[in-house]
């Protein structure tokens, strides 16, 4: 029997298929949006109320051992939010990193349907896979660390391209991933090796190869090109939250060469002023070549104020903030592919750095010029809980409401911002556009961020209020696959999604190449290293369209 | 000043959590509001009225009667008024206290008097471990307030505390005092391994002498003239018997530590 469902006189909001506001009509059967439906159809009135599609969160940190590690090292987060059972969901613990359950259940209630785990080194994959399909009612896939990995180097030391790509296809597939994602390139190696090392520009020597992150941007750039992966490789710049950053950051875009590239949280990577002393915004520069350069899509990664923990893959970069505020935290190890560092972290309204940073977030989403390209994050939970997107979205969208923020904030550092000036406003549209039809676009989801034929029921239905936060917390409806899972604000049943993956094409003898580094230099044997299909459960492969076919 | 008076018919079959009985909940209601109030047992919502007999309006004065060991949370959040447990008592009781006064004639749980800011816990009995803690997790413990234990009490007495005293009449287990970040600590008693360790500053005493880490440097013997004055108070305070004149007069060994957290904490170990 087909399930058939029509959502009628709401008010659609559609930006990929130019439809902004007007009322009409939404039918799904089976799971997709379809042209019409037979008159058994359940029936939603959604007048007076605003309908988009389900929302994407392009970057967030959700599942695998780091999220884990994050969520032991704060038991006195999760003691004070209980997420407790419902007739037809499960329990949890809420925070800054909520348990697995609670994460997708708190996703659906905000109107998000897809989230992708931005950083997840292979050999943690088998784990992140298990975390995913335990995270109910959203869609999810990950992206692969893979810019500090240890085999990719020596194969880019000896310039052996072609079995560098086969590798980096071979690496896709065995772990099941999404896309490439590169942190910090160059800067772990250094970490493993000299005390305290860090990569400080991207024309620098990597210590034992005879290559640079640039040389490693590029190549993956390539890389993913040739493959034709949906999304383009996700960088995370050298010299994070480092003053005068920004240099690096435009090195790194200009290095694409109009290729595709996603520059991830941004903000993180746009301080001006000079190295060592205290930064100031240097945001124009890095969004007028953004806006100039149709190749790049980036996510902001907001800070927001209160509670965040700074999870990353740049170990270097976790030492540094070690050593901001002397408190609990976490290095560990992933071997010989990437580095981890966690630390629970607290933005604050009085400091300098944390407003200013606050106050660059905003500067970027108000100057963007082409919000298809600027998307909306926090860098879950790093610069703030994926909880606190609807009062990003109200700060975006009522001037008043910004204005009256930016006085509660350090004004030495709204000061060194334009911030003031910007009395842009966001539309439903655009909103829409940043949280939805964009981040969709930029991962090469086609079914995802639309209403058009064919696209996945995912949808939202939220009541239309002054209060843009209370009404982006709460949809009043949330279809996921054409299922009603949120009926009236209440959860009507439990769902479970899908695990989004790759499987770029690769010649398989480069598995006998890879094969004898592993059995020198891993703690695993190279036969347990690949993810069986097992793990996969429900899921869907996202076609590559690679360049030679 | 009217009582109200909480006596336990049915005894819970698992842990019953009773944050409400505080005088600050209890405060206006009548009986049957306060039969009413909503506890958990276990996993399951049940009301306050199907394990205990009220009587009396709600007031400032709350007497509880019966075996309540397995009754946990009682007195959270209160900043006023007194409640006198008359036996025994589960864990977390006093947690978040504020103010006011819990007096219990029996033995008392785990975790008496967490994230404590003020007020007074008196234990005729023995506690259980994590007397004063911080929960787990928690940069700072209690940071106020008065904890006294007449009987023995448990591991990690005074985990990670900020502020306030808390005496032991009896033995205290392992890692007194451990990560404390100051306040004081007394101990009649023999104390067990690592006493102190991790502490930042704050005083840890005992009657007895101490195996010391050896991150702990002995610093001197001498009389320390303030501690004179806590242990009367203790005195003043139902301690008579296990304090003696030649503690209020005797020398102290000092040991300054941990040695890995500079060294401004005190560990003073009664000589002769």
């Amino acid at each position: 029997m087909s399930s058939e469902l029509k959502i009628v006189n709401g008010r659609v909001y559609d930006p990929k298929n130019n439809i902004d506001g007007k009322v009409q009509d939404v039918y799904v059967r089976d799971g997709k949006i379809v042209e019409s439906v037979s008159s058994s159809a359940t029936k939603i009135d959604a007048h007076g109320m605003v309908v988009m599609p389900g929302a994407v969160d392009i970057h967030c940190h959700i599942a695998g051992p780091k999220v884990n590690l994050a969520r032991k090292l704060q038991p006195e987060d999760h003691r004070l939010d209980v997420h407790p059972k419902t007739a037809v969901t499960r329990s949890g613990t809420g925070g800054v990193v909520p348990s697995t359950f609670a994460t997708g259940y708190r996703y659906a209630t905000m109107g998000y349907t897809t989230a992708m785990e931005a950083a997840v080194p292979p050999i943690t994959a088998r784990h992140v896979l298990e975390e995913l399909d335990d995270t109910p009612v959203i869609d999810k896939g990950f992206y692969v660390l893979l810019g500090n990995n240890a085999f990719l180097y020596k194969l880019l030391k000896e310039g052996r391209k072609k079995e560098f790509q086969e590798a980096v296809a071979w690496w896709i597939d065995s772990v099941h991933g999404y896309a490439l994602k590169l942190v910090n390139p160059g800067s772990d190696e250094l970490w493993k090796g000299r005390k305290n090392a860090n990569i400080t520009d991207v024309n620098e020597k990597i210590d034992h190869y005879d290559i640079t992150p640039m040389h490693v941007i590029e190549s993956f750039i390539e890389a993913a090109d040739e493959l034709g992966l949906p999304h383009p490789p996700h960088i995370h710049c050298n010299n994070l939250g480092h003053s005068g950053n920004i240099s690096t950051t435009l090195d790194t875009m200009k290095a694409a060469e109009g290729r595709r590239v996603h520059m991830a949280h941004i903000q993180f990577h746009s301080f001006g002023g000079e190295i060592n002393k205290n930064a100031v915004s240097g945001v124009k520069p890095i969004i007028d070549f953004i806006n100039a350069n149709e190749n790049i899509t980036t996510d902001v990664g907001q800070v927001m104020f209160g509670k965040a923990t700074a999870m990353t893959a740049d170990a270097p970069l976790a030492w540094m903030l070690r050593n901001v505020k002397f408190n609990k935290w976490v290095n560990a190890d992933t071997e010989c592919e990437s580095g981890c560092g966690i630390i629970p972290f607290s933005y604050q309204e009085s400091v300098y750095t944390h407003a200013l940073q606050w106050a660059m977030g905003l500067e970027l989403f108000l100057m963007s010029k082409d919000p298809w390209r600027v998307l909306l994050s926090t860098d879950h939970p790093n610069g703030g809980s994926f909880m606190s997107y609807p009062k990003l979205i109200k700060l975006l969208m009522d001037s008043a409401y910004r204005k009256e923020a930016i006085e509660h904030v350090n004004q030495k550092a709204i000061n060194k911002t334009v911030l003031r000036e910007l009395t842009r406003e966001y539309t439903l549209s655009e909103i829409a556009i940043i949280t939805r039809a964009g981040p969709a676009r930029a991962l090469g989801l086609e079914n995802k961020g639309h209403l058009g034929r064919g696209a996945d029921a995912d949808i939202t239905i939220y009541t239309e209020e002054e209060d843009k936060e209370q009404m982006f917390n709460a949809p009043r409806y949330v279809i996921k696959d054409g299922v009603l899972v949120i009926k009236d604000h209440e959860f009507a049943t439990d769902h479970k999604g899908k695990i989004l993956h790759c499987k770029p094409g690769y010649n398989a003898d480069i598995a006998d190449e890879i094969e004898p580094f592993f059995e020198d230099y891993y703690s695993v044997k190279f036969s347990n290293y690949a993810v069986s299909e097992d793990y996969l459960h429900h899921h869907e492969v996202i076609p590559t369209h690679p360049k030679d076919s | 000043m009217s009582t109200t008076l909480l006596k336990l018919h049915t005894p819970p079959q698992v842990p019953l959590e009773t944050e409400v009985i505080s005088p600050t909940s209890l405060s206006g209601l009548s009986e049957s509001g306060i039969e009413h109030l909503q506890v958990m047992h276990g996993n399951v919502k049940a009301k306050l009225g199907d394990f205990f007999k009220v009587t009396g309006k709600g007031g400032s004065d709350i007497h509880l009667e019966g075996d309540l060991s397995n009754v946990k949370m009682i007195g959270t959040g209160m900043s006023t008024g007194k409640i006198t447990i008359d036996g025994d008592v589960g864990m977390h009781v006093g947690m978040g206290m504020s103010g006011g006064e819990i007096l219990v004639h029996g033995d008392a749980g785990d975790w008496v008097g967490p994230e404590m800011s003020g007020g007074r816990i008196v234990v005729k009995g023995n506690a259980g471990h994590m007397v004063g803690s911080a929960y787990r997790g928690q940069p700072a413990g209690i940071s106020g307030g008065e904890i006294f234990i007449y009987g023995n009490a448990k591991n990690e007495i005074g985990n990670s505390m900020r502020r306030g005293f808390i005496a032991i009449g009896g033995n205290a287990g392992d890692f007194t005092g451990v990560n404390m970040l100051a306040g004081t600590i007394i101990v009649a008693g023999e104390m067990g391994i690592r006493t102190g360790a991790g502490m930042k500053r704050g005083t840890i005493a005992s009657l007895q002498s101490a195996p010391m880490l050896p991150t702990f440097e002995y610093s001197c013997t001498y009389h320390p003239l303030f501690l004179r004055f806590y242990l009367i108070r203790l005195q003043e305070n139902g301690f008579r018997r296990i304090i003696q004149d030649k503690h209020l007069n005797g020398k102290y060994k000092r040991y300054s530590g941990d040695g890995i957290e500079l060294n401004r904490g005190e560990v003073l170990l009664f000589a002769r």
